[in-house]
């Protein structure tokens, strides 16, 4: 106890010393957060649209003003011939075109279908998907305005109403910037602890410290420990840029909030020292830690739901603590979930906190061979 | 009267290469013996299997009554160690190191403070105490470095080239206090390149090529080269053998 107590001190004083690296530590979150919550927005809006309307009629200048009306397409322009729509298309001047033809005022005029056809840019579906439903219901407020003009009782034997729950207004920020703090911490978390052992090591003082009958698991808590420290003024600054700039609900329980992180930093901070064990040199731990963050943020759940990804990919996806804390998160700030719903990420963080510091034990050897 | 070390046909493979070929020699407690021979020939490989740093391929060693290849972790608490590279904190204060180590030998409060002060006063530390080890000069560091060896008291100290690069005011001093710990009773063994500091210990131990060639007294050695040999003389000689010399 006494030389875990030695060790912890000791890292105390030398975090406190480097200041920039403590600097960085807190900046880099406040600067990350506010740019990627700002920049990454998965709600595609005002895709930029041109009208091919060969009926140009009252009619059709109606229809295309209730495409307009939608937040998902922005008129760009008129395009007088299909060729043209395909070259705007094609070139990206637009993602998506409305043909109206020239039997369409004529058709609703004389009560039969009238047809208007939807081209969309698929390339991206994220960005697509959102235009082609928002173009399903124009077709059917307008087929519903059509009926009622022609004195049709307008009411629809099945009415589906979606009521989207926990995120009324479909913000994508209420989803990706608490996944974005998640992100932000697990990169900055596995970074520091991967160089703590192979710092020593470089600079020399890791043969005089293994020498003293310090063992190893107090080497690796010690190395652990202060870092919870900065881990948690971390969570608290991204917090507050989150609501502050983001306007993230904090619906559930702060206190159980706090609680529970303390979690998922250890076993964040143990994979960066299993890291920090492979390693020779402190280029080596940083290459391998750039290793670590792409399938934390493409595998957790962050970017793509881990429901649409096969089963091997989510079976990845169970070793990084990024996962679990993932739906943590989102399940404590946005559905205000407690801690009889959440207490299986609570259990699978534990598990992997620690079978990470006992494979960082294991791996380190107090020998120089 | 049982040896403080007490080295049986050590040796240490690193793939082909025989760094310390069936080293044998005992030392007896308070003894101060310098291991001596040029570059590469297993001076520090010894001293890193005595301390447990590395795992003998064949032969044993008693340190301090333990067989460092049965128990290493039993080891590490009786001897004091100072390595080749200077392996302090250069981000902490003298005082700040000399509590850490302290620490992991598990001297606290009064205890720590009190020995503390009793070894900066014996090496002549008070007035750094404060000052940030990376400022010191390569004298004051090694001297921090041995205090940091010596906190717990340890009946056996290893130093490693641990006057490298230090000038000789500073070579003179770190020996006499080396010499008042072996008068107490701590067994030292001691790397060196420096003949002046070879002349000093009580007997050297001549390695070449991972192989115990000579260990005597410093004149026994040299005359063990021939008549009228100094111990340089047969550094030097050993040396050119070796093809070292620039």
């Amino acid at each position: 106890m006494t030389r875990l107590r030695a060790m912890i001190a000791k890292e105390f004083i030398q975090m406190r010393r480097d200041r920039l690296t403590l600097g960085i530590m807190v900046g880099i979150p406040i600067v990350q957060m506010l740019l990627f919550g700002w920049a990454i927005q998965t709600e595609v809006k005002y895709l930029p649209t041109v009208v091919l309307d060969e009926s140009a009629t009252s009619s059709s200048r109606e229809l295309t003003q209730a495409f307009a009306n939608t937040a998902s397409f922005r008129l760009v322009g008129y395009v007088p011939s299909r060729a043209e729509l395909d070259e705007a298309l094609a070139s990206g001047r637009a993602k998506a075109g409305i043909v109206i033809p020239w039997s369409y005022a004529r058709d609703l005029a004389r009560g039969r279908e009238a047809t208007v056809q939807v081209i969309v840019d698929a390339t991206d579906p994220l960005a697509s998907q959102a235009a082609i439903a928002a173009a399903q219901a124009v077709g059917r407020v307008q087929s519903l305005r059509q009926l009622e003009q022609r004195g049709v009782a307008v009411q629809q034997p099945v009415d589906v109403r979606v009521r989207p729950r926990y995120n009324p207004g479909l913000r994508s920020a209420n989803n990706i910037v608490p996944g974005l703090m998640g992100v932000i911490l697990t990169i900055t978390l596995v970074a520091v602890t991967s160089m703590a052992i192979v710092r020593e090591r470089e600079r020399g003082s890791l043969e005089q410290l293994i020498v003293t009958p310090l063992t190893r698991l107090e080497l690796m808590l010690g190395k652990i420990a202060p870092y919870v420290l900065v881990g948690y003024v971390q969570i608290t600054v991204v917090l507050i840029v989150g609501r502050l700039a983001f306007d993230v609900p904090i619906t559930g329980s702060l206190w159980l909030f706090y609680g529970i992180t303390v979690a998922f930093i250890v076993a964040t901070l143990a994979v960066g020292l299993l890291v920090s064990t492979l390693a020779r040199t402190q280029q080596q731990a940083l290459q391998l830690s750039f290793f670590f963050v792409l399938p934390n943020i493409l595998l957790s759940g962050f970017m793509f739901p881990r429901e649409a990804m096969p089963e091997v990919a989510q079976w990845i996806g169970l070793v990084l603590p990024l996962t679990f804390y993932l739906q943590i998160l989102r399940g404590v700030l946005l559905k205000g979930l407690e801690l009889h719903h959440i207490w299986p990420q609570v259990v699978a963080l534990v598990a992997i906190g620690a079978a990470f510091i006992a494979l960082s034990t294991k791996r380190f050897h107090k020998t120089l061979d | 009267m049982t040896p403080a070390l007490s080295v049986k046909g050590l040796t240490r493979h690193f793939g082909v290469v025989v760094a310390v070929n069936d080293v044998t020699f005992d030392v007896a407690p308070g003894e101060i013996v310098g291991l001596l021979g040029p570059n590469g020939s297993g001076k520090t490989t010894t001293i890193r299997m005595l301390c447990g740093l590395l795992a003998p391929t064949q032969g044993t060693a008693q340190v301090a009554g333990v067989d460092v290849t049965q128990d290493p972790e039993l080891v590490r608490h009786r001897i004091g160690y100072m390595s080749q590279k200077f392996g302090l904190y250069d981000d902490l204060t003298v005082q700040e190191n000399e509590r850490f180590y302290g620490s992991l030998y598990g001297l606290t409060r009064k205890a720590l403070t009190d020995r503390i002060a009793q070894v900066e006063a014996f090496i002549g530390l008070g007035g750094r105490r404060h000052q940030m080890v990376g400022t010191l000069s390569g004298g004051w560091k090694q001297r921090v470095a041995l205090a940091c060896a010596i906190l717990h008291q340890p009946p056996i100290l290893f130093l490693d080239e641990p006057t490298a690069g230090v000038d000789p005011a500073s070579r003179r001093l770190f020996w006499a206090t080396i010499r008042k710990l072996a008068d107490a009773g701590t067994t030292v063994l001691v790397t060196t390149h420096y003949m002046d500091e070879a002349e000093r210990c009580g007997r050297v131990a001549m390695l070449h090529g991972g192989n115990l060639i000579a260990i005597g007294a410093p004149h026994e050695v040299a005359h063990f080269f021939g008549e009228g040999m100094t111990l340089e003389d047969v550094f030097v000689h050993l040396q050119e053998q070796t093809g070292e010399v620039a």
